[in-house]
This record gives C-alpha cells, sequence and structure tokens, in this order.
C-alpha cells in the first residue's frame, strides 16, 4: 500500500510539470501585453518596452519556462506583476478560506444527501421517494450561482438571518457553501439510492433479515456500508468540481480566497499568478484523487487485496 | 437490405422502450420546443432584444410585456427567447466538440492499443488533473471573453470525458468475433473502427451526450455570469441573471426568470438522459 502511494506521488510529478508546460504554452500564444496593461495605453512605446526587457518577457519560451521551473523548484512561485506581492504569500493567507469553503459544502452534502437517500432507497416508488428525487433533480439542474443569488435574496436581505457577504463567523459560511453543495447534495442522494437498491438486493442482505437482524441495523450497519464505496469515489470527484464552483461563490459572496484572485489574475493578465494558481488548484484536486484511491482501499477489502497481489506478483507497468 | 432493417429495428427498440418513460418523453417534447424556440426565436419573440424605451423601465408583467421589462425598458420575454439561441448554441456546439474530438481520441486509443493507448491516457491525466471549470475559465479568459471562445472553452474541457468512455466501450467490444471477422476480410484500422466499433460502442456514449449538453449548458451559464460567455447585448441567460444582480432587492423577477429557463433545459436533458439509459440497458428490458 505505501508503495502504492508513493508511486502515485511520483506519477504526480510528470503531470504537474505537464500542467506548467500547457498553461505557459497558452499564455504565450494568446494576445495581450502585461507590461502594456501594467503602464495603461498612455505610456510610450519605449516604457513599455523597457518593462518587458525587465520582467524578461522577451526571452524565448525555452528559456523563461526554464527559469520559472528553476525558481519553482526553489520554492519560489514568482510575485504577481500588478501587486508585486510574491504568490507564496499571497496564497497562505487565501487558500485557508477556498479549503474551508469547499470543505463545508462537502460535508453538507454528504450529512444531507446520504441520509435522504437512504430514506429514498428504503421507501421505493412510494410517494415519499417519487417526490425526493424528482426535487433532487430539480436540484442537479440548477445553476448554483442563481441559487446562491436567491439564496443570498431570501435570507441575508430579505430575512437577515445569515450575513451578506464576507468571512468571519461560522455564519458567513452557510449560505456560500449551501450555495455550492445543493446540486452535489442531490447528486450524492440519487446516488446513494441507487447503490443501496442494488445493494438490498445481494444475498447477504437476505441472510442478515433471515437471522432476525433488526432492520435499522440491515439498512446502516449491512447495506449502506456496501452501497458507500461508491460514492466515495463520487465525493472525491465532485471535490474538483466544488473547486470549480468555489471561483465563482468567493466572487458572489466576496470570499478573498484562491478563486477570487485567480479571476483577478485571468483579467489582469498576471501571468504568475494564474501559472500558480491553476498549478495549486490541480495539485490539490490530485492529492484528493489520491486519498480517495486509498480510502477505497481502505474501505473495501476486495480492492485491497488487488494491491496486495498486485506486490506479490508484479504486473510490467505499461 | 438486411442491415438497413435491422438497423431500423434496433433504434424502433429504443424508442418503444423511451415511450414507457412518461418523464422523458415530456422531456423530450419541452426540448424539441426550446430547439425550435432557438430557432424561430426571432419570428416568435414580441420584441426585438435590444428594443429600449425609457418609460416601460423595470414595467411590470402586462399584456404587453407578459414578463415585464429590464432597466432599460426591454422586453424580458423576447430576451429570454433570443436567450435560448445562445444558451442552446453553447450546449449543442460544445458537446459535440467535445464528443467529435473525445471518441475519436477514445476509439483510437482503445482499438490499438499498446503504446498509443498508454500515450493517450497519459495526456489525459494531465487534462483532468485540473479540475474542469478552472479549465473552462482560464482557457475562455486567456482566449477573451466572447460567446465562441467560451464555446471552444467548454468544448476543450469536455473531450476527455468522452474519450474515456469511448474507450472503455471499445474496449469491451474490440474482443468481439465480429471484429475478428472483420479483420479476416482485410478491412483497415479506421474502417473497422467507423463501421464496427463505434455503432457498437456508441450507446453509453449517446447518454453521455443528452447529459453533457446540460451540464455544460449550466457551466456555459457560469461562463457567461462571470463575464466570460455571451457579451451584451446579445442575451444570454446567465448573463441575463449577472445583469440582474444589481436590482434583485426591488426586481428579483428579472433573475429569478433565466434562472428558471435554465433549469427546465437542463432538467430536460437529465430526464432524458434517464430515460435513454433505461431504454438502452438491456437488463432493464422486459
Amino acid at each position: 500500500m505505501l508503495r502504492y502511494i508513493a508511486k502515485r506521488l511520483l506519477l504526480m510529478i510528470p503531470v504537474l510539470l505537464a500542467i506548467t508546460l500547457v498553461v505557459q504554452l497558452l499564455i504565450d500564444i494568446t494576445p495581450g501585453d502585461p507590461a502594456r496593461m501594467l503602464l495603461g495605453v498612455n505610456a510610450t512605446e519605449e516604457k513599455v518596452e523597457e518593462l518587458r526587457e525587465k520582467m524578461g518577457l522577451d526571452d524565448p519560451f525555452v528559456v523563461r519556462y526554464g527559469r520559472y521551473i528553476w525558481n519553482l523548484l526553489h520554492g519560489d512561485f514568482g510575485s504577481s506583476y500588478v501587486t508585486q506581492r510574491t504568490v507564496v504569500e499571497e496564497v497562505q493567507t487565501r487558500f485557508p478560506y477556498t479549503l474551508k469553503l469547499v470543505v463545508v459544502s462537502l460535508l453538507m452534502s454528504l450529512v444531507i444527501g446520504l441520509p435522504v437517500g437512504v430514506f429514498a432507497a428504503t421507501h421505493q416508488n412510494k410517494w415519499s421517494d417519487n417526490l425526493v428525487m424528482f426535487l433532487s433533480l430539480f436540484c442537479v439542474s440548477m445553476p448554483a450561482f442563481w441559487f446562491s443569488l436567491l439564496l443570498v435574496q431570501e435570507f441575508a436581505v430579505n430575512r437577515q438571518w445569515f450575513p451578506l457577504s464576507g468571512v468571519g463567523s461560522l455564519a458567513h459560511w452557510i449560505l456560500p457553501a449551501l450555495g455550492i453543495a445543493v446540486g452535489f447534495m442531490a447528486n450524492i442522494a440519487r446516488q446513494t439510492r441507487s447503490n443501496m437498491l442494488e445493494v438490498i438486493r445481494q444475498d447477504y442482505i437476505i441472510t442478515a433479515r433471515a437471522k432476525g437482524l433488526p432492520d435499522a441495523k440491515i439498512k446502516y450497519k449491512h447495506a449502506l456500508k456496501n452501497a458507500l464505496t461508491p460514492i466515495i469515489m463520487v465525493a472525491g470527484s465532485m471535490f474538483g468540481a466544488m473547486l470549480g464552483g468555489a471561483l465563482i461563490s468567493e466572487v458572489i459572496f466576496s470570499i478573498p480566497g484562491l478563486g477570487q484572485y485567480t479571476l483577478q489574475a485571468l483579467t489582469n493578465r498576471d501571468y504568475p499568478v494564474i501559472q500558480s494558481n491553476v498549478l495549486i488548484l490541480s495539485f490539490m484536486f490530485s492529492i484528493v484523487m489520491l486519498v480517495v484511491d486509498v480510502l477505497f482501499a481502505f474501505v473495501d477489502p476486495r480492492i485491497r487485496s488487488q494491491y496486495i497481489r498486485t506486490r506479490k506478483k508484479p504486473i510490467k507497468a505499461a | 437490405m438486411e442491415k438497413t432493417a435491422k438497423k431500423k429495428s434496433k433504434l424502433y427498440d429504443i424508442w418503444r422502450q423511451l415511450k414507457k418513460n412518461k418523464l422523458a418523453i415530456v422531456a423530450l417534447v419541452v426540448l424539441v420546443l426550446l430547439i425550435l424556440v432557438a430557432i424561430f426565436g426571432p419570428f416568435i419573440a414580441p420584441y426585438s432584444y435590444e428594443a429600449q424605451s425609457a418609460r416601460d423601465s423595470y414595467a411590470k408583467p402586462s399584456a404587453q410585456h407578459l414578463l415585464g421589462c429590464d432597466k432599460l425598458g426591454r422586453d424580458i420575454f423576447s430576451r429570454l427567447i433570443y436567450g435560448a439561441r445562445q444558451s442552446l448554441k453553447m450546449g449543442f456546439i460544445a458537446v459535440s466538440v467535445s464528443a467529435v474530438i473525445g471518441c475519436t481520441i477514445g476509439a483510437i486509443a482503445g482499438f490499438y492499443g499498446r503504446w498509443v493507448d498508454s500515450l493517450v491516457m497519459r495526456l489525459l491525466d494531465v487534462y483532468q488533473a485540473i479540475p474542469m471549470m478552472l479549465l473552462c475559465i482560464t482557457l475562455a479568459a486567456i482566449l477573451g471573453p466572447s460567446l465562441r471562445n467560451a464555446i471552444i472553452a467548454l468544448g476543450i474541457s469536455g473531450v476527455p470525458g468522452y474519450a474515456r468512455l469511448m474507450r472503455a466501450s471499445v474496449l469491451t467490444v474490440r474482443e468481439k468475433e465480429f471484429i475478428e471477422s472483420a479483420r479476416a476480410i482485410d478491412m483497415s484500422g479506421p474502417e473497422i473502427i467507423l463501421k464496427h466499433i463505434i455503432p457498437n460502442a456508441i450507446a453509453p456514449i449517446i447518454v453521455e451526450i443528452t447529459m453533457g449538453i446540460g451540464s455544460t449548458i449550466l457551466a456555459g451559464a457560469s461562463l457567461s455570469f462571470i463575464g466570460l460567455g455571451a457579451q451584451p447585448p446579445i442575451p444570454e441567460w446567465g448573463y441575463m441573471i449577472s445583469d440582474a444582480r444589481g436590482v434583485m432587492r426591488n426586481h428579483p423577477t428579472l433573475a429569478i426568470y433565466p434562472g428558471i429557463c435554465i433549469m427546465l433545459t437542463v432538467l430536460s436533458c437529465n430526464l432524458l438522459g434517464d430515460g435513454l439509459r433505461d431504454a438502452l440497458d438491456p437488463r432493464l428490458r422486459s
């Protein structure tokens, strides 16, 4: 298992390197001059040229990319063209906000989505199941930013139960997280329901019933536990989608996280910031996917045994 | 002759299965109506999307303006109709782009296997390590804000999903006898892929495309919302919502209507996708 984790971590290095290369290439082929952006339209051509020289924008692609990677290896992510602050500094203050937003949303979707799914599965084809599933379809189909705006309108502006925007107390996180979570919640509920229905038909559930186990124990211990494995997978890939949702939510709720930072950088053509933000967010996502895979093996002994077998009889990597 | 007859019966079979699912049929009808609205919008809309009249600023719904007017006195109902075209365009074109590129890549990787496959899979790993929305936003912003660029960004971001799905389908079809017999009669690789592999691996792709149109419309609306999609004055649902943000306190309906339009469209795609999945799943056949 440890070997597997180490291998996955090593595999992440070329992937992340490739990402930096792709972003650098993308930035390179697109029009727009950051030096011109910084100095404004009225600056003279010489001034712009001078700044380009200073920023090293005129060097050939390979030199610039090499320099970037070299600095990266030394822990230097560059600094913003606009604010001159180093990216590391900026990310350190912003990262916790984004992480908190995503984690709260994820927890919210799991805490609400799972029981709803179990409820629907155990009331299969009754009106309550149909109602829940129909409502969840609505939730899946809603634009998250639209729902967030409606939440703000109703609960922050009209009723004033929650603060409008910004960060601070726990109450600040409820609306943004709910706005992001609602679609995922419904998704988890639907997934849980269909997994539960599949599991409930298995022989070991009949066995448990025949043994005379109490209904709740069968539902939550035997059925849900086995239905849970695919849901971990879903929750992991949701993390990536939630990072995307957070980008937009941060703008709506003025949360000073990575999303806002990235969007600002994109409008200002602040290349070092774009570079490192894409890298950091992708790194985060890759780590989560790795955690999911490990967790997957941890929860499901059938998958765990596969890893053990591969260790004994190594299959040549393709 | 026999081949076409068989093909027809297969399609007919799917249709017969789908017909049993009332929700899916309703969704299909809604989608067809939406497509008609998108195509014939200019003939249906009572006003032009940019016809302004200061007198009608924030007009209440009336016989003249079914859903009222926005700040500039533009008819909301007409703008929603014009918006359908932009939103559906984003969904359909972007998904076609991703599906065509993705399926081609996936089919090639799955069919030829070996180093081609590993190369493609490693590239897809890189691709998918970037959260999709981040990729969309970055691409759209770097290319410059416009509807066309948003569609390109959405299309490119969608590729890996289709590629993986197609590859997986191809892998299950590849070892079947009829592929072997096609090889035996000396068909070329591309010919086998086009004539035998793709038709037999297409079922899950169809479901994915139907659902994908919905999720792409959602993502496209988000792009427009942050100003990276359709540009004013041409109305787009996501943009209309962001436009109405400032006046939500007094005129919430301005933001609510376009949201409902997005939701209904995406909901229809999801319902139809669900229905198609059931119809295409041989295990569920009675």
